[in-house]
């Protein structure tokens, strides 16, 4: 009997109005992968890992992680709404990156780690700030616990996001382009933590447009364009000897 | 840092210190000229009128029915504002809700209380006694369990209260609403995919950081309601204002009882401005690298540079 894939998606479709982003994406992410999205940008791959975790609704199709569809409950052949409560409980367990880091500002770097665990899990505050130090230990940032987001190099501030989403024990971790709005030289301390995370088993799906760690850590790799998934396969295989002539062009640009 | 000796540019020694003849501002000596003739013409009249009677202003400052005017005029202020920042903040959340019944409700309010006068709202609520005379806990168009007279339940301090705060609630929740707002989107995302509710959400990660943004126009608002309670004495309720005004009316000295009470005001005005700049200061951490200084800090900053800095081009 297979395991179940950490995530499944058949025939997803996402429209804004009139524009329809995601045209039928079908994928399967299995545990302890780290599957690569890359596209140019406008392919939809940004929108398509915010489906995953319900921060935008599918027009059609079926989205699954774990499992258990997302967003949805289906009894007797209908799909009803999970009431906003229920969808806040299951985003739990997913972790997310954001491009732009999205830290809290108000709160020092150590305060963004424990807020989740002690307003949502209610793990006790002394309990939730030493597992808060280990995962800014982790992330090489223990010096900097009581620094604000702005007293932070972006490098700093994504590491820092990291350890917040960690903090929330996640079983897949999403990344939206964790290093694109850095520096050059800020963004191999971003991609040693995330090779970490991989070597640790975490299921990791992430948008990116660093070839070099796709082609190092990935384990799987699909590249998307206008909407709809044009070739996949292991990430050195896609990389090296692209079928598509559109992935070819792709690459072409950006390696 | 030093520069290595091979690259340094060849010493010709250190220019000489520029002492420039300084620009002349004609214009600055005219307008002191100017304001030094009104500030002489105000002193001059301060000094010889006949009715201002400073003694008699120390006195009315520190006289009883001033000082609990005082009192009232505080309690009303800070009693309306609890119900306009309560209210305000409500209204707020409650206009950005996705239930349109909510939003409309919201909205609406606010229509009525910032398009109608305060002080005929004051009237209004000193006044609703006739419209509703009593005021009952039951079963809406059924039976009644218990009920009072309206007027004695609505004192006119409940009334000014009630009125101050519920206008100052409409204009509130603009203000709340443009703080909310002003809070990038991504935040919202990142505190949900936490797993963070709603309510967690806007109470732990956005109202917070709105608070930078609303902390300044509320500080203003808490120095308008303190001056606006002075409408109170319109439905004979016995503040500061009223408080000179009876004097004023017994004595005969209205002069000296305009600048005692405006002295209060004044006073008052001043330690919230102050009271608003730590306030503002709190709010900004984590939005500066460096808290900015204290008013203290800043004169003792200025005094050590001065000293530092005279004699040098300035």
């Amino acid at each position: 009997m297979s395991v179940e894939p950490m995530v499944r998606a058949e025939q997803v479709h996402k429209s804004y109005g009139q524009v329809e982003v995601l045209k039928g994406i079908d994928l399967e992410v299995q545990q302890g992968q780290v599957f690569c999205l890359v596209g140019p940008s406008g392919s939809g791959k940004s929108t398509f890992l915010r489906c995953i975790n319900h921060l935008e609704k599918i027009n059609a199709g079926r989205l699954y992680v774990d499992g258990e569809l997302v967003g949805y409950q289906e009894k007797n052949g209908k799909l009803h709404e999970l009431p906003d409560r229920v969808v806040a409980q299951k985003r739990r367990d997913i972790g997310m990156v954001f491009q732009r880091f999205n830290l809290f500002p108000h709160m020092t770097a150590l305060e963004n780690v424990v807020e989740a665990p002690t307003r949502v899990k209610k793990v006790p505050r002394a309990q939730a700030r030493e597992q808060g130090m280990e995962l800014l230990t982790k992330v090489g940032l223990a010096d900097k616990a009581g620094n604000y987001p702005s007293q932070l190099s972006g490098g700093q501030q994504q590491r820092v996001a990291i350890a917040r989403a960690l903090a929330m024990e996640p079983k897949l971790m999403l990344f939206d382009e964790p290093t694109s709005a850095l520096d050059p030289e800020l963004v191999g301390d971003v991609l040693d933590v995330m090779r970490g995370l991989a070597q640790d088993g975490m299921t990791m799906i992430v948008v990116t447009h660093e070839m070099g760690f796709a082609r190092e850590v990935g384990d799987s790799l699909v590249f998307m364009d206008g909407g709809v998934v044009v070739e996949s396969g292991h990430p050195r295989e896609v990389l090296t000897n692209p079928q598509h002539e559109r992935t070819q062009a792709f690459l072409s640009k950006v390696l | 840092m030093t520069i290595p000796q091979d690259t340094a540019p060849p010493d010709r020694g250190r220019p000489e210190e520029i002492r420039a003849v300084a620009v002349r501002h004609p214009g600055r000596w005219v307008a002191v000229a100017v304001i030094a003739v009104l500030a002489a013409m105000l002193g001059h009249l301060m000094v010889t009128s006949t009715v201002l009677h400073w003694d008699v202003v120390g006195q009315i400052f520190t006289y009883s029915t001033v000082l609990s005017g005082v009192v009232k005029t505080l309690e009303l202020t800070v009693l309306a504002m609890v119900i306009g920042i309560v209210g305000g903040i409500l209204l707020a959340v409650m206009r950005l809700s996705k239930n349109p019944v909510l939003s409309g409700a919201s909205w609406i309010y606010v229509w009525v209380f910032r398009g109608t006068p305060v002080l005929v709202q004051l009237f209004f609520w000193n006044f609703l006694g006739a419209l509703v005379p009593t005021v009952g806990i039951g079963i809406p168009f059924g039976p009644t369990f218990a009920s009072w007279n309206y007027n004695d339940l609505i004192g006119l301090f409940t009334a000014a209260v009630l009125a101050l705060g519920l206008n100052e609630a409409a204009y509130f929740a603009e203000i709340v609403r443009a703080g909310i707002l002003s809070v990038d989107e991504g935040q919202a995302e990142a505190a949900s995919s936490l797993g963070l509710t709603h309510a967690q959400t806007l109470w732990r990660v956005v109202l917070p950081q709105a608070m930078r943004v609303i902390i300044p126009p509320a500080g203003n608002e808490t120095i308008s309601m303190l001056k606006t309670t002075s409408l109170v004495s319109a439905i004979a309720l016995e503040e500061l204002t009223r408080a000179g005004q009876d004097i004023a009316s017994r004595t005969l000295y209205e002069i000296p009882a305009l600048v005692a009470v405006s002295f209060w005001y004044l006073l008052m005005t001043s330690i919230l401005s102050i009271g608003q700049y730590y306030v503002e200061r709190y709010y900004s951490r984590g939005s500066n690298r460096v808290l900015p200084e204290t008013p203290w800090q800043k004169v003792r900053k200025n005094l050590v540079s001065f000293q530092r800095h005279e004699g040098a081009v300035r």
